[in-house]
């Protein structure tokens, strides 16, 4: 079954030195490896930040396209990993394992259904 | 094939296995389906069993139309191709139907229920609505709720459990301790709103309470917290006849007459502290029960050992701190050294917290042993406003005019 995990974190700190971001970024990539390892990755991304969001939307009638972010919150999401796993409980478990986990807030939620990658929905 | 028994006392017989059904049912993820199911089972067998006699194996006949009925959910158009199929159980014929060699999987079911990504307050009406097989309608009244808000609350809890894929297994060595301690709170919790500040039918529970921590004690029986919990329930419900006098009112602990309470449920109590001891990890549960067991063990009119029960409180705030064991240690203080001791030691332990019921009545109770009586009609006034009990707050009531 598949889960999304989405990372949601408040906005980086001010200042984050080179040694805090190299760390970070060695940490997902170890959890990266981690999972592809375990089968389980479908796919990934770790987002930049709110501030470079743009948004679009033809809910009234043609394409609005607007800068920012769809909601302004101080928790925002930060990234996505979708992951292919038996139940909940292992799902959870690679969530505790997850970076962001260390800053953030993973919010774990079930496909209502997927699309493969030749198109199909499970 | 059928046997010469009463066919809805059959019937009724097989109700108290139901958790056990439900349980092989549900463990496919769909605690719904499965009971609509054995709900379905249930009411064939009032019609088949008394026209065509009891089967010599009700639960397996039970089990097998509720399977074949689950089948045939799977097999309809209602269900939706996302509907996970794969690693369901294959529903079985009556033939090859092996009640212990499927084993019990209560256990497993009430993990389910006390899984964190249930809402802990629906985790006790959740056990209480697949273990036990009661109604969200039967379920309200203790929870004080309306029955379509209790109904909802199980709903939305028995759609997590499928949407999520909550399995149906003994979690990893890793995590079923928090898991095995979550079950425990929610088994408590049915024992516990007895106790509730605002529950207005406060003794609702206690044998539901009773059939949970035994259960229990089956499916876990090396966990010694589950045997601690099933004794300290016991206890509590061996004095549940002497709590109410023959004119209805409250009958405090200490005014009960021994010969009231049920002497094979205490001995039950202590045959699971032996059981638990013998498990040789001291915990919540357990502590909490020897204290209950301490109050037990008095005859007649003699006043239980307080100093053994200091000492227990003792032990229980130190592994399990909470405002109730540190308030019940005060009462205890003050039974062996007087009230100014008693009132010295509730000091110590700071402000009440306004909800506290067990904390004001103390207080009120210690402040009328030394004269002060302002101040102990004001916290008795407050423990009324707390207690969902009418006859605890007559009781309470009596005092205060009595002062």
């Amino acid at each position: 079954m598949r889960y999304t995990l989405l990372l949601n974190s408040g906005p980086p700190p001010a200042e984050v030195t080179e040694a805090d971001f190299a760390a970070m970024q060695q940490a997902f990539d170890a959890y990266g490896k981690a999972l592809a390892e375990a089968g389980v990755l479908v796919g990934a991304s770790v987002l930049q930040g709110p501030d470079v969001a743009t948004t679009v939307t033809l809910r009234g009638g043609s394409a609005e396209i607007a800068d920012g972010p769809f909601a302004e919150t101080k928790e925002a999401l930060a990234g996505v990993f979708l992951i292919d796993v038996p139940d909940l409980d292992a799902a959870l478990d690679w969530a505790k394992k997850c970076p962001g986990a260390t800053y953030g807030v993973i919010e774990v939620r079930p496909s209502a259904t997927s699309l493969l990658a030749d198109g199909t929905w499970t | 094939m059928t046997s010469r028994v009463d066919p809805a006392g059959a019937v009724v017989a097989a109700r108290a296995g139901y958790g056990r059904l439900l349980a092989v049912l549900a463990s496919s993820g769909d605690v719904h389906a499965a009971e609509d199911a054995l709900a379905d089972a249930f009411e064939r067998a009032l019609v088949a069993w008394p026209d065509r006699g009891v089967p010599d194996n009700p639960e397996g006949w039970l089990l097998t139309v509720s399977r074949n009925r689950l089948k045939d959910r799977w097999k309809s158009a209602e269900v939706s191709r996302t509907t996970w199929l794969e690693g369901a159980p294959e529903p079985v014929s009556l033939d090859d139907l092996d009640l212990e060699a499927i084993g019990d999987r209560r256990l497993e079911l009430m993990l389910v229920c006390a899984h964190p990504a249930i809402a802990p307050t629906d985790r006790t009406p959740l056990m209480l609505a697949t273990v036990l097989g009661f109604t969200a309608a039967q379920i309200s009244g203790a929870f004080a709720v309306p029955s379509t808000t209790m109904a909802t609350r199980l709903t939305r809890a028995k759609r997590r459990i499928k949407a999520n894929r909550i399995p149906f297994r003994i979690p990893d060595r890793h995590v079923l301790p928090e898991r095995m301690g979550a079950v425990l709170e929610a088994v408590y919790g049915a024992y516990a709103i007895e106790h509730s500040a605002t529950g207005p039918r406060p003794h609702g529970l206690v044998p539901e309470a009773l059939q949970l921590a035994e259960i229990l004690t089956d499916v876990a029986p090396k966990d010694p917290e589950a045997h601690g919990l099933a004794a300290l329930v016991e206890l509590s419900a061996a004095r549940q006849p002497a709590r109410i006098g023959v004119d209805g009112r409250f009958v405090p602990l200490a005014d009960q007459d021994p010969d009231d309470w049920d002497q094979k449920l205490i001995m039950r109590a202590h045959d699971h502290l032996r059981r638990a001891h013998a498990c040789g990890v001291l915990g919540r549960f357990q502590v909490e029960a020897a204290i209950q067991a301490v109050h037990c063990a008095r005859t007649g009119t003699e006043d239980p050992n307080w100093a053994r029960i200091i000492e227990l409180y003792g032990v229980l705030q130190r592994i399990a701190p909470s405002w109730g064991s540190g308030v019940a240690r005060v009462a205890a203080i003050a039974e062996l050294d007087g009230p100014q001791v008693g009132l010295a030691a509730l000091e110590e332990l700071g402000s009440l917290p306004e909800t506290l019921l067990s904390g004001w009545a103390v207080r009120g109770h210690l402040l009328a042993r030394v004269g002060r009586t302002d101040e102990a009609r004001a916290a008795y006034g407050r423990a009324i406003t707390l207690t969902g009990d009418p006859a605890e707050r007559s009781w309470l009531e009596g005092r205060r005019s009595a002062l």
